[in-house]
């Protein structure tokens, strides 16, 4: 009687699910296969240098965003989490407000920070004479991505600071460590369940995002980039669906590996 | 005060600015007369009627699609959360993980596979029930989780079981006794699947036809082919759009969760 009214009420999930999730995700399987290439597209991505390098460049550069932003948030968190005072409160507002800006937002701000009418472009004229422009390059990409996953690395790392037992800093304190120390004999460890589970999910989401790549757009080869001009421009299907389960499959083991390492599930950002 | 607090309080500040400063640069750009010759110009809120003028439809069409997806994500996210909470073990876990699997996918990946499957059925690929699908997949597994969380922070069994004893049906039992305890997780599912719809970019470009532009596609179109001034006035209809729904997402946040003496 209760299996199946649990039955009932699973259904339409279910069947939404299954409709526009699993059967869509199993067809781009053999639509990979269909092209020129036929199955070896799926090799693609390591044979052909193009895509090779692409994928590489991807690794990179969503490597460098969580590797940044995790030591920000570490040291941002921790100054933010052991103190009081005034304008704290607005200084936690600030960073954390751009948490739902879309990737197509976080590409103009990059433009307006470092693009050719952007704020380093006018205090560089101002200061050397010289026009410095990154917007449209893997630098104004990575400043991009540092721009969204700041905020909301840092939520989750304030939060596992602040479950921190200040009782132990303060023993280490005691016994003559100094700040150096501390950091890394007692701080990070404690903090590393949470630093894996939001590291993933911002290296996953790096990886994945296209937003903020398509409003810099001009010739930023990444993954996501080249999956769109691929299908959009050169009618690739078979290599689009290929890279896509390709890039699929990094982010999902990503996810997965952090799970598994960390016992907890990591929070959805 | 130590070198080395100090040095934190710095970086922390600055990065504070990095992500303010734009947004404030954005603001004051999409109201003064000239961006590049500067405030003295004065200050104006022409383009952000402009704005409207070219632009109504997407920001009307990206509300309608909230709503709808909020609809969608209500009545069929809402009992399955309470399904897989009553039933759970292994194939509640499993089946919670493939609800989930759109968050650990790129969205141009799953665009193109609905694209590719559902692609050559014309009424459903220029419309926009299409985009709704998309916002569905995509929100779902936050309404669901939300829920889920909620549900197991109380002694759901106990009150379930009170109320079987008394007589109630399984479905009096979702409706009179589930359904009011669960409504702070309803609310904070709900408010992030609106504001995440609203902002959703990578699954919608694709998705979208000339005739179904929302928002964050329009901003996008703005950024490639508008004066700035003009851009920065449609960001900012944006932010003000966005940035309430944030705001009420972190009070339903900081009332779930018990309360802490700082």
């Amino acid at each position: 009687m209760t299996r199946r009214f649990e039955f009932l009420l699973l259904l339409p999930a279910g069947v939404f699910v299954l409709a526009f999730l699993l059967v869509p995700m199993a067809a781009l399987v053999p639509v990979a296969g269909s092209g020129r290439l036929g199955w070896s597209a799926y090799l693609a991505v390591v044979t052909e240098p193009r895509y090779r390098a692409t994928m590489i460049s991807t690794l990179v550069v969503a490597a460098a965003t969580t590797a940044l932003t995790l030591a920000i948030a570490t040291v941002a968190a921790q100054f933010l989490a052991s103190r009081r005072f005034p304008g704290r409160d607005l200084l936690v507002a600030m960073l954390t407000f751009p948490l739902a800006f879309p990737g197509v937002v976080v590409g103009f701000m990059v433009i307006l920070l470092s693009g050719r009418l952007g704020l380093v472009a006018q205090a560089s004229e101002a200061l050397f004479g010289e026009r410095i422009v990154f917007a449209y390059s893997l630098g104004g990409l990575l400043v991009g991505y540092l721009y969204f996953s700041i905020p909301r690395v840092i939520l989750t790392v304030m939060a596992a600071v602040e479950k921190l037992d200040p009782a132990l800093v303060e023993a280490a304190r005691s016994l003559g460590a100094g700040p150096f120390r501390i950091q890394r004999d007692v701080v990070l460890p404690a903090l590393a369940p949470a630093l894996v589970a939001a590291g993933a999910l911002c290296f996953a989401t790096a990886m994945g995002a296209f937003g903020t790549a398509f409003t810099l757009a001009t010739r930023i080869d990444v993954l996501p980039m080249v999956i769109y001009t691929e299908f959009t421009l050169g009618g690739n299907v078979a290599i689009a669906a290929a890279l896509s389960i390709a890039l699929g499959l990094v982010t999902w083991l990503a996810l997965a590996l952090a799970r598994n390492a960390t016992g907890a599930v990591a929070a959805a950002g | 005060m130590r070198l080395s607090t100090l040095a934190a309080g710095l970086l922390t500040v600055l990065v504070a600015a990095f992500l303010v400063v734009p947004a404030l640069v954005s603001i004051v750009a999409g109201v003064s007369v000239s961006y590049s010759r500067g405030l003295s110009e004065g200050l104006t809120l022409d383009w952000i009627f402009e704005v409207w003028r070219l632009y109504a439809d997407t920001i009307l069409r990206s509300i309608m699609i909230a709503l709808a997806t909020l609809v969608v994500t209500l009545l069929i996210g809402v009992p399955a959360a309470y399904a897989l909470v009553r039933r759970g073990g292994r194939l509640a876990r499993i089946a919670e993980e493939i609800v989930t699997l759109p968050l650990a996918i790129p969205g141009l990946a799953l665009a193109l596979a609905l694209i590719i499957t559902y692609g050559g059925v014309r009424e459903l690929r220029v419309s926009s029930a299409f985009i709704v699908i998309g916002h569905v997949l995509y929100t779902l597994p936050f309404m669901i989780r939300s829920v889920m969380a909620v549900l197991q922070s109380f002694d759901w069994r106990l009150l379930d079981d009170g109320a079987a004893s008394l007589g109630a049906s399984p479905w009096r039992r979702f409706v009179d006794i589930m359904l009011p305890n669960a409504r702070p997780g309803i609310l904070a599912g709900a408010l992030t699947v609106v504001t995440l719809s609203i902002g959703e970019f990578n699954l919608t470009w694709m998705l979208h036809t000339p005739l179904t532009k929302t928002l964050p596609v329009g901003l996008a179109d703005s950024y490639a082919s508008m004066r700035l001034e003009i851009a920065s006035a449609y960001t900012l209809v944006f932010f003000v759009m966005i940035v309430p729904l944030l705001v009420a997402m972190q009070a339903v946040a900081r009332i779930g969760e018990p309360r802490r003496t700082a």
